[in-house]
């Protein structure tokens, strides 16, 4: 199987995606002529054109409209955000509009649409450009919510939205447009809401996604060297949430750490705790914990925005506290 | 500011644009007496006074052209070709109310006639238009979108920013402006920094035009250039018309004495649309008495028929409440 990076895994879905159906389009700033800030639609205009690669003027707020107009006469526009930081100026029309378009209408309008882009913090990109805002997109019904952690997830996630009839929000990670992994070339799609055991063990469960997913590996790798054998779940898609999966993990290893890249308070890491302590109550042999940003705006500084991040070394942390090893 | 009048002359028009306007005006009667009954809650805007803006702009569409507005819509909606009965239902939170209950006053909507929304967040749906606009471009089409909106809206953003991609990307959207002087209680001098709303357009290489809005003709005369300019050359319009709500912003408001006077009001209501054009049936004799009672009768008839409906109509049950949140497909 081709290893090839997060990146081009996602520009393979849109352009597969496009070429499936005629009614898939993408806008955002710098999609066309420039390739994409990250160079996500790289070679996509030249192939589509620039009607179905749209670049648009620095307004959120009008094109993400924009596409929620296109998608109520039935076309399927993808919105790229340069980063989700930026979509906050559009949240009216992710939340005003898209999520709710197709109940307030009685179920007359449903929004085939997908916006996507980077999210999370990357580095020393400081307080307006580093934040995580699953929780927040997450919390709205009407919404679905991926975040693929993993090249092959992001390609077969990527063209599950797309296909979607509902409004599905994909976070990415600008830290992981140029990690690699193996995807296959031919069309395939990851069903949204189903988690992914990305690492099999029955001492501890770690639940987790999008980025994290990847530093829950690496700490699962590290711990086994102890012989500590670490469940990895990826959640993948946030809303709906594979609660069977998080159960079924927890009732085996009976204890779980919730690692996620945003802030602690009401953030997913609680929903996913109310999850485990409503159905895997009985089976608990020590406190849930959870690994999360520090409470505070990412900071410039490299020491001090390293330590407000969450990492291998919080989380194995974690994972030693709930099962009571002294480090 | 225009006040053409090309088209006054054909009876039956006039007579369909009256009985339109008229429609409008003792359908949102009823619909006040249900609010005062407690049959319809909610946030509620009527839209007396402002009818010969819906009738004038809406009688010259083609079924396949689309329109979005504002959360005063009711008067839009009817005459767009919404049936009278799944508008009161709606209103009445009842099942057989066009969105089934669950947009109420604010949410009207009705796929089978391109009546997009009934939006309830100010300018948030001018972007959407936009967007109507251009799908209809992508697809090589020839329909026009209509994107109504008060004065009020034209200071925030989303209409800035529609603007100027309709401009830019040329976009067959007619942006009506309902110039009715007050954002709630705020009168249009206390919140635009220029009196003249359409000259904005300037500002995005955009057509624009001030129009008189009691004035039915004038309307129409305005609107079949800007509809043309759509159609032809994918080519956007913005209108400003002038007009006045002879009620309050919702039912929750007095008519005047907070932010405008009773002499005001009843100065603008000497202008009222559907007295201008009755007064000038009558003057040139193409509506008698008789007709005019009959026309009235038949509408009081339709009004309460849709009452009568909404009243019987069953409300949402328990199961519905999680319907429509999402759809069960993908293609």
């Amino acid at each position: 199987m081709p290893l090839i990076t997060y990146r081009d895994a996602l520009n393979q879905a849109l352009r597969e995606e496009m070429n499936r159906d005629d009614r898939v389009f993408l806008m955002g700033e710098e999609v066309g002529v420039y390739n994409g800030a990250y160079k996500v639609s790289k070679g996509l205009l030249e192939e589509f054109g620039e009607m179905r690669v749209v670049d648009t003027p620095i307004t959120e707020l009008g094109f993400t409209g924009v596409g929620v107009g296109a998608a109520m006469v039935g076309l399927r526009p993808i919105v790229e955000f340069m980063t989700w930081n930026f979509a906050l100026l559009a949240l009216d029309q992710i939340v005003n509009a898209a999520a709710k378009m197709l109940y307030m209408s009685g179920g007359q309008f449903p929004m085939p649409m997908v916006f996507r882009g980077p999210n999370g913090a990357a580095l020393q990109l400081s307080a307006q450009h580093s934040q995580a805002w699953e929780s927040w997109l997450a919390h709205i019904p009407g919404l679905k919510v991926v975040t693929p952690g993993t090249p092959y997830d992001a390609k077969g996630l990527l063209k599950s939205a797309i296909r979607d009839d509902n409004p599905v929000i994909v976070l990415e990670g600008e830290m992981l447009y140029n990690t690699k992994g193996e995807v296959p070339d031919e069309d395939y799609v990851i069903p949204l809401g189903k988690a992914d055991l990305k690492r099999e063990g029955d001492h501890c469960s770690i639940i987790t996604s999008g980025k994290m997913a990847l530093v829950a590996m690496q700490v699962a790798d590290q711990m086994a060297k102890d012989g500590i054998r670490i469940d990895v779940v990826d959640l993948r898609t946030i809303r709906p949430m594979d609660v069977d999966a998080i159960t079924a993990s927890v009732r085996k290893t009976n204890r779980a750490v919730v690692l996620e890249e945003g802030w602690e308070i009401c953030g997913i890491g609680a929903q996913v705790v109310d999850y485990i302590q409503r159905d895997c109550f009985d089976h608990l042999d020590a406190p849930v914990l959870r690994v999360h940003q520090a409470d505070v705006p990412m900071p410039y500084a490299k020491g001090i925005e390293k330590a407000a991040k969450p990492d291998v070394a919080k989380t194995i942390a974690a994972v030693k506290k709930v099962m009571y090893i002294e480090s | 500011m225009a006040s053409r009048k090309k088209t006054d002359n054909d009876t039956a028009l006039n007579r369909s644009l009256l009985h339109s306007m008229i429609l409008q005006r003792r359908f949102e009667e009823k619909v006040a007496e249900a609010y005062a009954l407690g049959k319809v809650g909610g946030f509620c805007h009527l839209y007396i006074g402002q009818e010969a803006v819906s009738t004038g702009i809406l009688s010259l569409l083609r079924d396949d052209d689309y329109v979005l507005t504002t959360y005063r819509d009711h008067g839009q909606a009817i005459v767009r070709g919404m049936s009278p009965r799944s508008v009161m239902a709606e209103l009445f939170g009842r099942i057989d109310g066009c969105s089934r209950g669950k947009g109420g006053s604010m949410h009207l909507f009705d796929r089978h006639v391109n009546f997009l929304g009934g939006h309830g967040i100010v300018g948030g749906h001018v972007p959407i238009a936009t967007g109507v606009g251009f799908a209809i471009k992508y697809r090589g089409g020839d329909q026009v979108c209509i994107c109504f909106m008060g004065e009020a809206a034209v200071n925030n953003g989303a209409f800035h920013e529609s603007l100027n991609m309709a401009g830019l990307w040329r976009l067959p959207v007619v942006y009506v402006i309902e110039n009715n002087r007050y954002g709630m209680g705020t009168a249009v001098e206390r919140a635009s920094s220029i009196a003249d709303m359409h000259v904005r357009g300037d500002t995005y290489s955009m057509a624009n035009e001030v129009v008189d809005g009691q004035d039915v003709f004038a309307v129409r005369d305005a609107t079949q250039e800007a509809i043309d300019r759509a159609r032809k050359d994918y080519a956007p319009t913005l209108l400003e018309v002038r007009t006045y709500r002879f009620m309050g912003h919702s039912m929750s408001d007095a008519a005047s004495g907070t932010y405008r006077t009773k002499d005001e009001l009843e100065q603008y209501r000497k202008r009222d649309p559907i007295n201008l054009l009755k007064g000038k049936m009558q003057a040139d004799k193409s509506l008698s008495d008789a007709d005019l009672t009959a026309m009235e009768a038949e509408i009081g008839a339709t009004v309460q028929d849709s009452w009568d409906f909404a009243d019987a109509s069953p409300e949402p049950p328990l199961e519905a409440l999680y319907e429509d949140v999402y759809v069960g497909t993908s293609t």
